[in-house]
């Protein structure tokens, strides 16, 4: 196809800064007519701002666009549609209330002297479905088709405004896998016609099964452009998480081998403290059962699964043992706690807790069970932000006293006073709104509310997501002192050298399967080995 | 025909089914409940509920609502009551200026909404005692008509066999009607309604106009009870301030037991005329038993009311139900 392959859109320079955060800056990107392009990141890399630019929702501050020979700047998502740039989110947005036919030919519906015409609409929206390759009845209502086939309408609504470019923002996520390949055998066709593809995903493998080239963003900057078919899957990993694949040690050094600190700052005696397990054989085949331990697992959860969640995998997690899950955004790390800690519900399995069965179906019962989940989300998910710091401290307590038995304030102070003296929190005093202070002294609080119930196991989901330096340090150190003292930690984070220095065992996820488990000497180069490995 | 076979709608059906069960019961225990007379006189005595349920079934479609109908109505009737009884004016110029008030009423709140992101439960909550209030200053007593123009409508009479006819607001009432069912299932404004009410984020994704279509669907709300007014003029040869209270939850519950989901979407204009005939026929059938009072009415029309919610209910979740598996 290289003969076919010219340049249909070149962005060039392109920055964007937020209030406080520079989510884009000099990136370039090229797509070309006739080409399936894979745009790569881990968060907060600037895919979905980059996206955003090109499809005229955010204004770029610096930087050009040219687009089929034109310099564009796109001030509304209908005026990108005009120039020739459709785009299919996430989330399908059509009107799931209005039949098939209408929603690819709403606002363009065929009239005559003003009266449309039904009969025209249902025959071309038949027509613009025929080149996907799908046949439908096109008068049903939009509802009464599966996600899959309301992404491809989406798809022909899109391909119906003369579109050169088609940007596809995740139409993967919530697809099973014989419909991703009736997606992919849509776009293989649509690229063969002439037409610019920019796919959006965090699925490696779907990226090497139908794109041709890769633009890599890290951190709101290019990390480059690549083919696919010459950048080895490991590589790929590497270039995501801003590691150099050449300069990890292929081969495992002892416990105390320096990783590379890549966030700078000194290992403050953690990693040399850091205790090997008797058992140092690393076990890297998927689907391997895990080291039969001695004493039993605090939790132990067997093929916990959920359709659209995460296949069904085994885990256990001892007392005085922090658990790593690691592995690439959408790999299922979230989707895992949130199955243990009985938010979403799980299709299969089964969970003792100490030994015991236990059904483990609401997060009030996890709670009573002695499990504590600090969510990925402090923003949405954690704090009250005009609620003060000792408010949002004790508010988990008091929701598992009940409201009418309420907490003698001096006992309020205490604790509060004695978490932010423990956790060392930045506060003028218990009094001060949460929202004032900083993201590392918020993440404390929320931490702080549950260590506060004295749980056995707490699940830390990204908990030095944008945080400083300084404060992701003070945070290992703490989950150190917790599994010190005999707490069971599940540690999640995407930062896969924090999670190397703080876990005994990482489980490793790959498109929401379990693909391996490490215990005793593993490094970052073998986790990214085990997400790198093709499917069976 | 296969696709209309597949286009059948349940809540529609669940109307026709209870409108047909209604009437023939009533036909049963009535004598001379079954006749041309009646059904004439159901679209006569309903003309203003069903003119103001029409344009209340945009509002609603479009995701929205509309309180202040009732006393828009009543500042119709005390207006045009008022133009031509106490300043002589020619009954058409007042009737014009009525239905010009009327839209740009409806514009007003139409605006505010949109502009501003206004709930509109609470813009035409205003609405309806701004309104009202207005009547009152326009005229604070009834106001009667007496007018040549008038008693010359008032003759036109479309005779559909037997003895009965269709007096002129019947045939206003079905004017509107056909009219709004056009604009439904033919125009883009109408479809745009429908995609407003369907889900608002996707219409403004998929590039159609949905200010537009919004502040439009309440200036039409407001023409529509401009006319339900006028209406009302030559239903009662008067001008009321008081009159048509509590009339925008009867067009409401019209609305819903004709199929049409209060949170937009999803209904018919056509629900809407069975919806309101179902009103008529519970109130000719009270007439006519004579014993029972017309607090009946709103009791039949109560549990109705929530039968329907509960159907639509058990149809909708059964819908998301199907699409997500």
């Amino acid at each position: 196809m290289s003969d076919r392959t010219d340049e249909l859109l070149l962005a060039r320079g392109i920055g964007k800064t937020f209030p406080g955060v520079k989510a884009l800056d000099k990136v370039d990107l090229t797509l070309r007519a006739g080409e399936i392009h894979a745009l790569m990141g881990e968060n907060g890399a600037g895919k979905s701002t980059l996206i955003k630019i090109l499809t005229g929702v955010y204004a770029r501050d610096v930087g050009t666009i040219e687009f089929d020979g034109r310099q564009i700047s796109p001030n509304s998502p209908s005026e990108a549609e005009a120039a020739g740039i459709s785009t299919v989110y996430q989330e399908v947005n059509l009107i799931p209330t209005l039949s098939v036919a209408e929603n690819i030919l709403l606002g363009r519906q065929p009239k005559k002297f003003g009266i449309i015409q039904w009969r025209a609409m249902r025959r071309h929206a038949a027509r613009a479905l025929e080149r996907l390759g799908l046949e439908l009845e096109v008068s049903r209502e939009l509802r009464s088709c599966s996600i899959a086939i309301q992404q491809m309408i989406a798809i022909a609504r899109a391909l119906d405004v003369q579109a050169k470019l088609l940007i596809l923002d995740e139409p993967t996520s919530s697809l099973d896998e014989q419909e991703c390949e009736a997606l992919f055998a849509v776009m293989r066709r649509l690229r063969d016609d002439g037409l610019a593809i920019a796919f959006v995903t965090h699925f490696l493998d779907q990226v090497y099964a139908v794109t041709d080239r890769i633009t890599v963003l890290r951190n709101g900057g290019l990390v480059g452009e690549f083919e696919t078919a010459k950048l080895p899957k490991l590589e790929l990993i590497a270039k995501m998480l801003g590691k150099e694949s050449g300069e990890l040690p292929s081969s495992v050094g002892g416990a105390g081998t320096p990783l590379p600190a890549s966030e700078g700052h000194p290992k403050g005696g953690l990693g040399e403290t850091r205790p090997t397990f008797e058992s140092a054989s690393a076990i890297g085949d998927s689907e391997a059962p895990t080291t039969i331990s001695k004493k039993t697992p605090f939790l132990s959860a067997k093929s916990i699964g959920r359709k659209m969640g995460v296949e069904p995998l085994d885990l256990q997690i001892n007392a005085g043992e922090v658990l790593g899950l690691a592995g690439l955004l959408g790999s299922g790390r979230t989707e895992t706690a949130r199955l243990l800690f009985g938010i979403d519900s799980r299709d299969s399995g089964h969970v003792s807790v100490e030994g015991k069965p236990v059904p483990l179906r609401s997060p009030r019962e996890a709670i009573s069970r002695g499990l504590a989940f600090c969510s990925e989300d402090r923003k949405t998910e954690g704090i009250a932000p005009n609620l003060s710091v000792r408010e949002n401290l004790i508010l988990a307590m008091q929701a598992s006293r009940g409201a009418l038995r309420q907490l003698p304030l001096p006992e309020q102070l205490r604790i509060a006073d004695h978490y932010i003296r423990a956790l060392n929190i930045k506060t003028a005093d218990t009094e001060t709104p949460i929202r004032n202070l900083s993201g590392g002294n918020q993440q404390k609080v929320l931490l702080a509310r549950w260590l506060a119930m004295q749980p056995k196991l707490i699940i830390l989901d990204e908990p030095t997501r944008g945080i400083d330096v300084g404060a992701k340090a003070e945070i290992e150190k703490l989950v150190e002192s917790l599994r010190e003292r005999g707490m069971a930690v599940l540690f999640i984070s995407s930062e896969l050298d924090e999670v190397v220095r703080v876990s005994q065992r990482v489980v490793v996820l790959r498109d929401r399967r379990k693909v391996g488990e490490l215990e005793g000497d593993f490094d970052e180069h073998r986790i990214m080995n085990l997400i790198a490995q093709p499917h069976e | 025909m296969n696709r209309f076979a597949r286009r059948i709608n349940i809540p529609l059906l669940a109307t026709a089914v209870v409108l047909v069960v209604l009437f023939g019961t009533a036909s049963v225990l009535y004598d001379g409940f079954f006749s041309l007379r009646v059904i004439a006189n159901l679209f006569a005595d309903n003309a203003v509920l069903g003119i103001a349920s029409v344009g209340m079934t945009f509002v609603i479609l479009s995701g929205g609502i509309d309180l202040s109908i009732g006393s828009a109505i009543a500042f119709t009737t005390v207006l045009v009551a008022t133009l031509i009884t106490g300043h002589h004016w020619h009954p058409v110029p007042a009737m014009l200026v009525a239905l010009a008030a009327g839209t740009l009423f409806g514009l007003g709140q139409g605006f505010l909404i949109q502009r501003f992101e206004l709930p509109a439960f609470l813009v035409t909550l205003g609405g309806m005692f701004f309104a009202r209030g207005m009547a009152f200053v326009v005229n604070a007593e009834s106001v009667g008509i007496n007018n040549p123009f008038y008693d010359a409508v008032l003759n036109v009479r479309l005779p559909i066999g037997g003895r009965a006819a269709l007096p002129a607001t019947a045939l206003i009432f079905l004017a509107a009607f056909v009219v709004a069912v056009f604009v439904a299932h033919f125009t883009t404004y109408g479809r745009n309604t429908f995609a407003l009410g369907g889900n608002p984020d996707s219409a403004r994704l998929m590039g159609l106009p949905v200010g537009r279509t919004q502040i439009a669907v309440y200036a039409v709300n407001g023409f529509c009870s401009a006319l339900a007014g006028i209406v009302a003029t030559f239903y009662t040869g008067s001008g009321n301030p008081a009159m048509g209270s509590g009339l925008e939850l009867d067009a409401i519950a019209a609305v819903v037991i004709g199929g049409t989901l209060l949170t937009g979407g999803v209904g018919s204009v056509e629900g809407t005329l069975l919806g309101v005939l179902i009103f008529g026929t519970i109130q000719s059938a009270l007439v006519f038993d004579g014993r029972l009072n017309s607090w009946w009415l709103r009791i039949a029309i109560g549990l109705l009311l929530l039968l329907f919610i509960l159907l639509q209910k058990a149809i909708t979740s059964r819908a998301t139900a199907r699409s997500t598996t």
